[in-house]
């Protein structure tokens, strides 16, 4: 067990050395391959006429005239040790986790990933709860009663919700209970100041969202349950003499829900990197919309930033999937 | 739940009044077990009747489809569960100890189960749940019926598994069914089966997946245990060799009917339904030397869903022609007592019966 | 049935004294099929599986050679291997005096025509999108074979012989039952008029009627093709039925290799003996006489770590010192019977200075009635009575043997 943990956290760390050295050449090598020179980098910080003599100050001081395996070593560096930039007459301090600064703003990074962050986390996870809830429901309902009213309903309001956009139950939402009938509040209120208010708010995008997903989940669990129902070790548990809603959710769910696991796991991990489209629509200040922001204003460094704080979710999901699973499913601890 | 009550007396037929008692532990008159498909209706097992008492081994025979498995199912009241189980049609009467199952409240005939009736599987791996430890799966099976701690419970468990011979079980109780062997998986099956002391216990297969020296070491167990608990069993199997180890009473079903029934001596020596003949005689022996050809029963087992009409066997009986006319191919032959405690179902003529089996079977056996 | 009948049934000459001087078809000599086990984060090999480790067997044009064993014995990784499905680790195999041991994929091509598989499932081993007609003709497409008469009618030919209506050629494998599959596969697996066919449970998943059809079929094809056999199969009834002589593997050895009468009426190897006592005998008549049943306590061991000396002696009611520590090798102690025991039944015993049992063979005994224990003694003794009155040159070579061969190993 401690060795398939060990392995899983090796891959898990060089998974992400990986994307990272990736996403640094599609953001670095690229442009430079591309024709780009090191001048014309560098320019980007500085924004309109700049002098020939300011350019070469920033190119040496973020190190852009250096090869692209230094820089690259320096980016890493940056993210685990923070990194200190040498700003003409002043200096700055980029504290650990350093992902530079932004060529528009020249704002850090890191510090707005973090004020993004919990927007996100609310509307990631707000949503998961919803959608796990709500597809897992109607997909053992259906499961248990195939071919019923409730499943076909249930199955009819899945495919409404993989079909449509978000761009349309978004818009639909934000207009029929925002602004029709304003139920829900328009502004993001941070939990800790106000749980009730920011329930409210996100409410819409949650259902949304949740939409979209617990479509997917409840078409998953529709069909784990449906094989699971017909295992032997059902029958098992049924001439035990167990009452069938223990049957169903001792020994059916348990084993329909395991493959579940993993697809949730992947799904949250995407989401917390940024709803994009979702951010957007209700206007709510998250990871996505500084992202959408960001490739609007060719703004490469936060790009890169997001880009691995998504990666880094990924991972991070992957390996706890890994670990929930092998916990759920004894087989899986012996390989 | 009372959608099943009604599915009870769901086929056209009317519920014999229940006013016989029975006369046996387990009593069975005239079960049919229907499913309706897209195909058309699928007669399981369509009017069998057997008795069976404690104590006592009954082996059902029958190749896939025959019903053999249907009809331990609906013993159990197991088919009616599940999705599938919500337009199965059933009709007869099923008598456990003097209480009648088909009319049975559903709930009843579930706190019956595990308790009074249990069962054991074909295939122990696929039978026992992968993520459970055999120790839980056990003290879940005593818990539903005894109002227990799990301590006890496991202590009970514990004291089952060394009861099957299971070596360390201390240790054992806390493994997984898939760090078990096919033979200990069955052995844990066979203790999950008997925590509670149930009177009667039905073994579908028991011994098919297992190897030969495993199946002697099962069907050893079974034995003993039986004879120790005293219980009544029902041995569902293909296998003519484990029903001449272990049976008292052998029932052979075709097509979902009992072609022929009596004891195990019967049976084997005085066998009087040409299908029986064809089982016998498509079995290689181990224990004499022939190299002569085996005597298959030409032609496929027949559809459940369009029974051939008369006698079922009839298209692949060697000698549908033997009685006179076309009775074989219209009329369906209704059991007939042949020897004390021995039927048969068979247009043949007894004379005939004895003539072609002791001069064209049993020599080429 | 009955016991009276046995004598009426003339049992036929045995076709093994010519099958000796008929020629070798294959030949597996010290064949090993090893498969690594990786653990841990480098995912380093700690050991293997050895599911067949190191057995020896000729089989001869015409005969059928059945394969017997418990699951996990490595009977089936034997026939994969010996078809070149998979490739062995160590040994060698000569398919007609040529060695195939090495052979890659398109120097085994003309002799995928000559050697056939049968596999115990019809239903997975049936491409479910294709039709009977492609199924069986794959053969003569992948070797580009063009058979006298088209393809289309061989195939037909081909179906007509195996039992099945020409008509089925644009059917699918779903409508037909489990044994009008087997069929099919068997059809396939003759296409190309091959020398040798190696079945893997080719009935085990038939129903007994259907069984007896397709056990006649092959039977039948046998005697019309002059076909050659090797007959996996756990059921000891249908190999005794089908074979001609007859192979027992435990944990990855042979342990006996005999032709039928000698192996099923006087087996050696105590292995062979609880073997076949175990097989339920179909007359209730032999019930209660339970003299004759050998149980075995637990189970196989590991093939990962196969017990020392003699693999069988962690479960044999006769293992004494020298079946821990010395692996006995194969020998034809009987004119075409050859057994690999220090201990062997209906034989004088080949190690009769070690006298002393292990504690695990005095627990294993207690499972073994009396009858077989004192039975076991008495024709042993016999035995060697016998021998030694007859022939001592052979009891000198018999006795002398063990020791020439140990160095072998």
């Amino acid at each position: 067990m401690i060795s398939y943990i060990l392995r899983r956290m090796i891959a898990a760390v060089i998974l992400l050395l990986v994307v990272t050295a990736v996403t640094f050449a599609i953001f670095f090598l690229l442009p430079r391959l591309a024709g780009q020179t090191a001048d014309q980098l560098a320019q980007q910080y500085i924004g309109k006429s700049p002098t020939k003599a300011d350019i070469a100050a920033v190119k040496q001081n973020l190190g852009l005239d250096q090869p692209v395996y230094v820089q690259y070593w320096d980016f890493i560096k940056g993210i685990v040790s923070g990194a200190t930039y040498d700003l003409g007459p002043t200096t700055a301090q980029c504290n650990a986790p350093c992902f530079g600064y932004s060529f528009k703003t020249h704002v850090e990074v890191w510090p707005q990933l973090t004020d993004r962050l919990p927007v996100t986390i609310s509307l990631a996870v707000g949503a998961a709860v919803m959608w796990l809830v709500g597809g897992v429901t109607a997909g053992v309902i259906s499961a248990l009663k195939p071919r019923s009213f409730a499943d076909r309903t249930f199955m009819g309001i899945a495919l409404a919700g993989v079909s449509l956009p978000m761009f349309f139950t978004g818009q639909l939402a934000l207009f029929l209970f925002t602004f029709q009938w304003p139920i829900f509040g328009r502004t993001y209120v941070p939990f800790t100041e106000n749980p009730a208010q920011w329930a409210n708010t996100l409410f819409p995008a949650w259902c949304s969202l949740a939409l979209l997903y617990s479509a997917i989940y409840a078409r998953l669990t529709r069909s784990g349950m449906l094989e699971t129902m017909n295992e032997d070790f059902i029958r098992t548990a049924r001439a035990k003499g167990l009452r069938e809603r223990n049957v169903v959710a001792k020994h059916g769910l348990r084993a329909a829900l395991t493959p579940i696991i993993t697809v949730f796991g992947m799904d949250l991990g995407l989401l917390l990197g940024g709803a994009v489209i979702t951010e957007t629509v209700f206007s709510l200040h998250g990871i996505g919309e500084y992202a959408v922001q960001s490739i609007r204003d060719n703004d490469l460094p936060p790009i890169l930033g997001v880009t691995l704080l998504a990666a880094f979710f990924v991972v991070i999901a992957n390996f706890l999937v890994d670990l929930l699973y092998a916990a759920a499913d004894p087989r899986v601890r012996l390989s | 739940m009372t959608e099943l009550s009604k599915t009870g007396a769901a086929v056209g037929e009317p519920v014999k009044a229940s006013s016989d008692a029975p006369t046996a532990f387990l009593e069975v008159r005239d079960l049919k077990v229907h499913f309706p498909t897209d195909d058309g209706l699928v007669k399981s097992v369509d009017g069998l009747s057997f008795k069976l008492e404690k104590g006592k081994t009954l082996s059902i025979v029958g190749e896939s489809g025959s019903g053999k498995s249907v009809t331990s199912l609906a013993i159990m009241g197991l088919h009616r569960l599940g999705a599938r189980g919500k337009n199965v049609q059933m009709s007869g009467e099923i008598w456990l100890d003097g209480k009648e199952l088909v009319t049975a409240d559903p709930d009843e005939v579930r706190r019956l189960r595990g308790r009074e009736m249990a069962m054991i599987f074909q295939d122990p791996l696929s039978a026992m749940h992968p993520y459970y430890t055999i120790g839980n799966q056990i003290v879940e099976a005593y818990r539903v019926h005894h109002d227990v701690s799990k301590k006890v419970a496991r202590k009970r468990a514990i004291e089952m598994l060394d009861r099957v011979g299971i070596p360390e079980p201390a240790k054992r109780v806390d493994g997984y069914p898939h760090e078990f062997s096919g033979g200990m998986r069955q052995r844990a099956m066979i203790a999950m089966a008997l925590v509670n002391n149930p009177e009667l216990l039905i073994a579908d297969e028991p011994t098919t997946a297992l190897d030969v020296t495993v199946q002697a070491q099962i069907l050893d167990l079974i034995r003993d245990l039986q004879k120790e608990f005293g219980s009544a069993v029902v041995l569902i199997t293909h296998d003519l060799g484990v029903v001449a180890e272990i049976a008292d009473d052998v029932l052979v079903m075709y097509g979902g009917r009992c072609v022929e029934r009596g004891p195990v001596d019967d049976i084997f020596e005085r066998p009087q339904h040409p299908y029986t003949w064809g089982l016998l005689g498509s079995m290689p022996r181990i224990d004499r030397e022939t190299s002569e050809r085996l005597i298959p029963v030409k032609g496929q087992p027949p559809s459940l869903i369009n029974v051939p009409s008369g006698c079922a066997f009839h298209p692949r009986c060697p000698y549908a022609d033997v009685p006179k006319g076309d009775v074989t191919r219209t009329v369906r032959p209704e059991l007939t007592q042949v020897g004390t405690g021995h039927f048969s179902a068979c247009h043949l003529s007894p004379e005939d019966r004895t003539r072609i089996w002791t001069e064209e079977i049993a020599p080429k056996l | 049935m009955s016991e009276t009948k046995k004598s009426d049934v003339t049992v036929p000459a045995q076709t093994s004294a010519p099958a000796e001087e008929r020629e070798v078809l294959l030949k597996v000599e010290g064949l090993q099929k090893h498969f690594p086990i990786r653990k841990g984060v480098l995912q380093r090999q700690v050991g293997a599986v050895k599911a067949v480790d190191g057995i020896d067997f000729e089989v001869r044009k015409g005969e059928t050679l059945g394969v017997v064993g418990e699951s996990g014995c490595g009977k089936s990784t034997m026939g994969r291997v010996i078809t070149r499905l998979q490739d062995p680790t160590g040994g060698s195999i000569h398919f007609e005096g040529k060695d195939i041991t090495r052979l890659n994929t398109a120097g085994m091509r003309p002799l995928r025509r000559d050697i056939q598989m049968i596999f115990q499932d019809p239903y997975g081993s049936l491409n479910p999108r294709h039709t009977i007609g492609s199924i069986v003709s794959a053969p003569f497409r992948l070797q580009g074979v063009e058979p006298e008469g088209g393809v289309k009618k061989e195939v037909q030919r081909l179906l007509e012989l195996v039992g099945l209506s020409p008509e089925h050629y644009n059917r699918y494998p779903h409508e037909f039952s489990g044994g009008q599959r087997q069929r099919i596969g068997i059809a396939r697996a003759l296409a190309l008029k091959p020398k040798l066919v190696v079945a893997d449970e080719p009935v085990s998943a038939l129903d007994v009627s259907i069984q007896a059809q397709v056990v006649n079929l092959m039977d039948d094809l046998q005697q019309e093709l002059g076909l050659t056999y090797v007959i996996i199969a756990h059921d000891l009834s249908v190999v005794r039925h089908v074979s001609d002589r007859i192979a027992v593997m435990y944990l990855g050895k042979i342990v006996e290799l005999a032709d039928r009468t000698s192996l099923y009426e006087s087996p050696m190897h105590p292995y062979t003996k609880a073997l076949m006592s175990a097989v339920p005998v179909p007359d209730p008549k032999r019930r209660g006489t339970k003299s004759e049943r050998i149980l075995l306590r637990g189970d196989v061991p590991s093939p990962i770590a196969p017990p020392s000396g003699c693999r069988f002696h962690t479960r044999c009611w006769k293992a004494t010192e020298v079946c821990k520590t010395t692996e006995p090798p194969l020998l034809e102690l009987r004119p075409g019977q050859r057994v690999a025991c220090h201990h062997p039944e209906n034989f004088e015993d080949q190690a009769p200075q070690d006298t002393v049992l292990l504690t695990a063979a005095k627990e294993a005994a207690e499972l073994v009635s009396d009858e077989v224990l004192a039975e076991s003694a008495e024709t042993s003794a016999a035995v060697a009575a016998e021998v030694e009155a007859t022939a001592e040159e052979s009891t000198e070579e018999a006795s002398g043997k063990p020791e020439a061969t140990d160095k072998k190993d």
